[in-house]
């Protein structure tokens, strides 16, 4: 099942990843057995000439604790599962370490469009970067983002980096992640979001520092453009 | 005086005559939801091909085809057939009394619930199309026209939905004041069969859930039609408002169309390997502790959606600890079967199939359930095989499980064996072969409502388990032919049925096959529990429960 | 295993007659659905804190006029429900004949009332306040309406003696009616 997953290039990726791994193997086993015991049982107590089936109703706390034990321990796992998964959780979406860059990303019907800060570093500033469709961020930066929508719920997916966050009209939703490996790695929309929403998707450009650095320099701000 | 045809079957309000008609009208309606997921699974496979019996399907068309699958597979099928159609049914055979409390708001519910269910399928036909916005219907895309083109389609669907919702409402009043109030004598709460407690569980839970989601339907009615803001943040209003309202009533919403599946199990099981069920206390209380715990874990639907996360833990901590209650119910039925003497009946078939598919849709259901993880899994298809693997079985196996074991009941004939067995194995083999790819597509991040995955490089190597999948569904959708041929020939050429074909105990099969207007010829009572089977103290492997204790070996033989 | 012969009652009951319990089921239905709404309402109430200045504009004295109005329809509906376990059956009707001319009246005022409203600007697309206002306060109103079909139904019965039980249903649902307004007088025209 794991070796689906696309590749992980997120700082909290292989967090996620072992999350899952660690409840496909707890509920797997459990699959397995219950189905093996199920499955045992049909075949040993098929209808057999002479053999009668048995009283056992199951009243006492004797026989009951055939089925209570197991489901302790299920319940044991549960909240061994919910503390694994609370500081992954807590890593993604409760925290937001100080960022290395801040970008706006904002969902429409049907595109997204992204907001770089310039050379000043600072978002709504004269210089900043406007694009739709490419996100440039530098690798093994922490970056934060804004999320707003123009229209409707839209969902701001990028399963190489495990994350998803939906997109919200009348609120700006922050997070952030950190890319361990350069490259180019797909954005789509995860929420229906009319007839548009099976195309919506977008780039992610993972650069080096330098790479970023010269890109940043190289872009028209957006008060030069328009004056051309 | 024998009634008119009209008053016999078209304006009855005989239990009977009601649940016939609301199972026809949801298998008509599920022959329709099929043909939509047939549709857009092709566009799936072979995307941008024309669909063969439908033409080629744009991308607005897909939206309104996943919609509409999804709504009318919950509202217009899985409520009618399992709630409303075995509930009508067994309730009164199976309490001993001769119908509903209440027969002519019984008849009401199913005309409210047939003129719902014209409307959403004029929906169809409407300029605009039909509802596109996801059975989920979020705003703001569904609050203005202007976002998906859908007009009319959305007013009649919200329409559609809210008079379903009385319709239930009216029967879940009817269920409950006939369960409580109308049992044979002797038959006490703890002795009634587990269908009734999970009948009456279903009712109670959609009656105190639907409510707010009403309050929500006129919100949204009102922003689409008049151009209110309840959910538009331009307004003051909140889009996730809605999501809440809506996840208030949906979370026990699947609940109420699964207990009565899980109480189809409970029946066919120990009737099967003529034991008595194993822990049918244990199974009564796990089955109120899961309803109470349904309403505290709806915003695990919306873990990511912009709630604040601080709510994620608590919510993700009480939709992991359902898997309790329902562990204990499954571990019960399997325990059943523990020195049974097992016959593996069509019925019985089915009722092991929903406990063995059923399995894998709740641990895929733990997944989910963790918040952080649903951080990947939210909207892709794994939730759409979670929920497949829990519903279609709840649903679709527990009703064929249901009709091959009360048919004999309903129209004094038996159904052909060898055509329910080849309807099982293809069901089961093409079920697994649709759904069990989309857990692998969602590992791969596959998301979910779109019309063409190929638009997407990353999820290029997958497309062959998207093929496999729509294949699978086309196989499970012919496979049903079986069925067909198997429902009508036996209805008026199988072979007679008898009183009791199953030698059941329970107060249904006492009854003449199939019952007369007024059901019991005399009015029974009750001695036992409902599942004596194979007692120590006698040599019949059962004793129903109506009979005087001491008197054997006069129950109908078939 | 449970097979003890034991004197039995003649019929597995509460006590509860069939139909006050079908009323109860049905009332805790609207309970959950005008719960549903006045809570959605309270929380975007306190979410916006500038709707104080457009609920000033409901009117609390036609608002409290027609309190009163259902609170006495209310209590006529009890006499009459009184008058019927008395067995004074045609008293019991005209009980119920003023408990339906009240809720006329309640209806009556409510025109005067949103006729006004509405020509002063506030109507339903004015605010998500007058959303609310008119989307609660119309949904009471059609459950009034409700209420006075089933009030004459029931009266047309009684009169000839009839059904006399469905005096005390309809009461309880017009109970529920009064209690919902209860809530709404003070969220939509006293708090502030």
């Amino acid at each position: 099942m794991l070796s689906w997953l696309p590749e992980n290039v997120s700082s909290y990726g292989s967090d996620m990843d072992s999350l899952l791994r660690l409840i496909l193997y707890i509920v797997g086993v459990w699959f397995v057995l219950a189905e093996v015991v199920l499955i045992g049982l049909l075949v040993v107590y098929r209808k057999k000439p002479g053999k009668r089936a048995a009283w056992v109703p199951g009243s006492n706390l004797k026989q009951l604790s055939w089925v209570l034990l197991p489901c302790v321990v299920i319940l044991g796992l549960d909240l061994a599962i919910e503390a694994a998964g609370a500081p992954v959780w807590h890593t993604i979406k409760q925290t937001l370490p100080d960022p290395d860059l801040t970008v706006r990303v904002s969902g429409k019907q049907f595109a997204w469009d992204f907001t770089h800060p310039g050379e000043d570093g600072q978002l709504d500033t004269d210089d900043d970067i406007k694009s739709e469709f490419d996100l440039y961020v530098p690798v093994d930066s922490v970056v934060q983002f804004e999320l707003v929508s123009e229209d409707v719920i839209h969902s701001f997916w990028l399963p190489h980096l495990r994350l998803k966050q939906d997109v919200v009209p009348g609120r700006s939703i922050k997070g952030w992640f950190e890319v361990t490996k350069e490259g180019i790695y797909p954005i789509a929309c995860a929420e229906l979001c009319g007839i548009g929403h099976t195309t919506m998707g977008a780039r992610l450009h993972v650069q080096s520092l330098e790479e970023h650095r010269i890109w940043v320099q190289s872009q028209e701000p957006l008060d030069e453009f328009w004056e051309e | 005086m024998e009634p008119s045809f009209l008053r016999k079957y078209v304006f009855s309000v005989d239990h009977k005559m009601i649940a016939k008609q609301y199972m026809i009208t949801g298998l008509v309606m599920a022959v329709l939801g099929g043909y939509l997921a047939y549709v857009f699974r092709v566009q799936l496979a072979w995307p941008g091909e024309s669909v063969p019996g439908f033409g080629p399907v744009g991308e607005n068309v897909y939206n309104a085809l996943v919609t509409m699958h999804g709504t009318i597979m919950v509202f217009w099928v899985a409520m009618p057939i399992l709630l409303a159609g075995f509930g009508n049914l067994l309730i009164p055979l199976m309490i001993g009394t001769d119908d509903m409390a209440f027969p002519r708001l019984n008849m009401v519910s199913y005309w409210t619930f047939l003129v719902s269910s014209l409307l959403l399928v004029a929906s169809f036909m409407v300029p605009g199309g039909a509802a596109a916005m996801g059975w989920t219907f979020y705003p703001p895309l569904s609050a203005r026209a202007e976002f998906t083109g859908v007009i009319w389609g959305g007013h009649l669907w919200i329409l559609a939905v809210a008079l379903e919702f009385a319709s239930m409402l009216m029967g879940g009043i009817n269920f409950l004041t006939t369960v409580v109030n109308r049992r044979a004598p002797g038959l006490t709460m703890f002795r009634l069969p587990l269908m009734i407690w999970m009948l009456i569980s279903a009712s109670v839970l959609f009656m105190f859930s639907v409510g707010p989601l009403i309050a929500g339907a006129f919100m949204l009615l009102l922003d689409r039609t008049v151009g209110t803001g309840f959910f538009m943040p331009e307004a003051g209003g909140d889009p996730l408002l809605f999501q809440h309202l809506f996840w208030f009533f949906g979370h026990p919403e699947v609940y109420v169309i699964l207990l009565p599946g899980l109480g189809v199990v409970t029946e066919v099981l120990p009737v099967s390997s003529r034991k008595t069920i194993f822990g049918y206390r244990a199974i009564v209380y796990s089955t109120i502790v899961a309803g109470l715990l349904s309403f505290v874990v709806w915003a695990h639907h919306q873990f990511i959606s912009g709630i604040n996360p601080n709510l994620a833990l608590p919510f993700s901590i009480t939709t992991i600890l359902i898997s309790v209650p329902f562990a204990v119910f499954l571990f019960c039925c399997i325990a059943t079967l523990w020195r049974g003497s097992i016959r593996f009946t069509t019925a019985m078939l089915f009722a092991i199939a929903v406990i063995a598919e059923f399995l894998l849709g709740g641990v895929t259901g733990i997944v989910n359930g963790s918040a952080a993880a649903d951080i990947y899994m939210h909207d892709t298809y794994f939730v759409v095989a979670h929920f497949h693997y829990t519903l279609f079985q709840a649903v679709i196996l527990a009703m064929f499980g249901g009709i091959y074991h009360w048919f004999p009941k309903m129209f004094g004939r038996m159904m052909n064996e060898g055509l329910g067995l080849a309807h099982f194995g293809l069901t089961i083999v093409f079920f697994n072969l649709t759904f069990l790819p989309q857990f692998a597509l969602g590992f791969r991040g596959h998301h979910r409502r779109i019309a063409n995955p190929e638009s997407f490089d990353w999820l290029a190597d997958m497309q062959g388990l998207n093929v496999l999948s729509t294949i699978g569904s086309i196989g499970l959708l012919l496979a049903q032919i079986p069925f067909v041929i198997n429902f009508f020939h036996s209805m008026f050429a199988g072979k007679q049925a008898g009183r009791n074909p199953w030698q059941a105990t329970t107060l249904e099969w006492i009854t003449p096959s199939p019952p007369g207007h007024g059901n019991f010829e005399e009015a029974p009572v009750v001695y036992r529990g409902p599942y004596v089977y194979s007692p120590p103290d006698s040599e019949k492997d059962w004793r129903p429960q109506h009979l005087p204790a001491g008197l054997e070996g006069t129950e109908t033989a078939p | 295993m449970s097979n003890h012969a034991q004197p039995l009652p003649a019929k597995i009951t509460t006590g509860v007659p069939t139909g006050r319990l079908g009323i109860w089921w049905f009332l805790a239905g609207e309970t959950v659905i005008f719960g549903g709404l006045i809570v959605c309402y309270v929380l975007l109430r306190l979410h916006h804190p500038e709707w104080a200045e457009h609920a000033a504009h409901t009117s609390w004295i036609v608002g409290g006029i027609n309190t009163l109005v259902l609170l006495t329809s209310s209590l006529t509906m009890v006499q009459a429900f009184k008058a019927v376990t008395e067995g004074k059956t045609q008293r019991a009707v005209g009980l119920l004949g003023v408990t339906w001319l009240l809720g006329l009246a309640f209806l009556v005022i409510k025109v005067f009332e949103y006729t006004h409203e509405i020509h002063g600007g506030y109507t339903i697309l004015a605010n998500l306040f007058w959303s609310f206002y008119y989307l609660m306060t119309g949904l009471h109103a059609l459950h009034i309406i409700g209420g006075l079909v089933a009030i004459a139904v029931v009266m047309v019965r009684a009169r000839k003696g009839k059904d006399l039980q469905r005096v005390e249903y309809v009461g309880l649902y017009w109970h529920l009616v009064d209690v919902v307004w209860i809530f709404l007088y003070p969220l939509l025209y006293i708090a502030s």
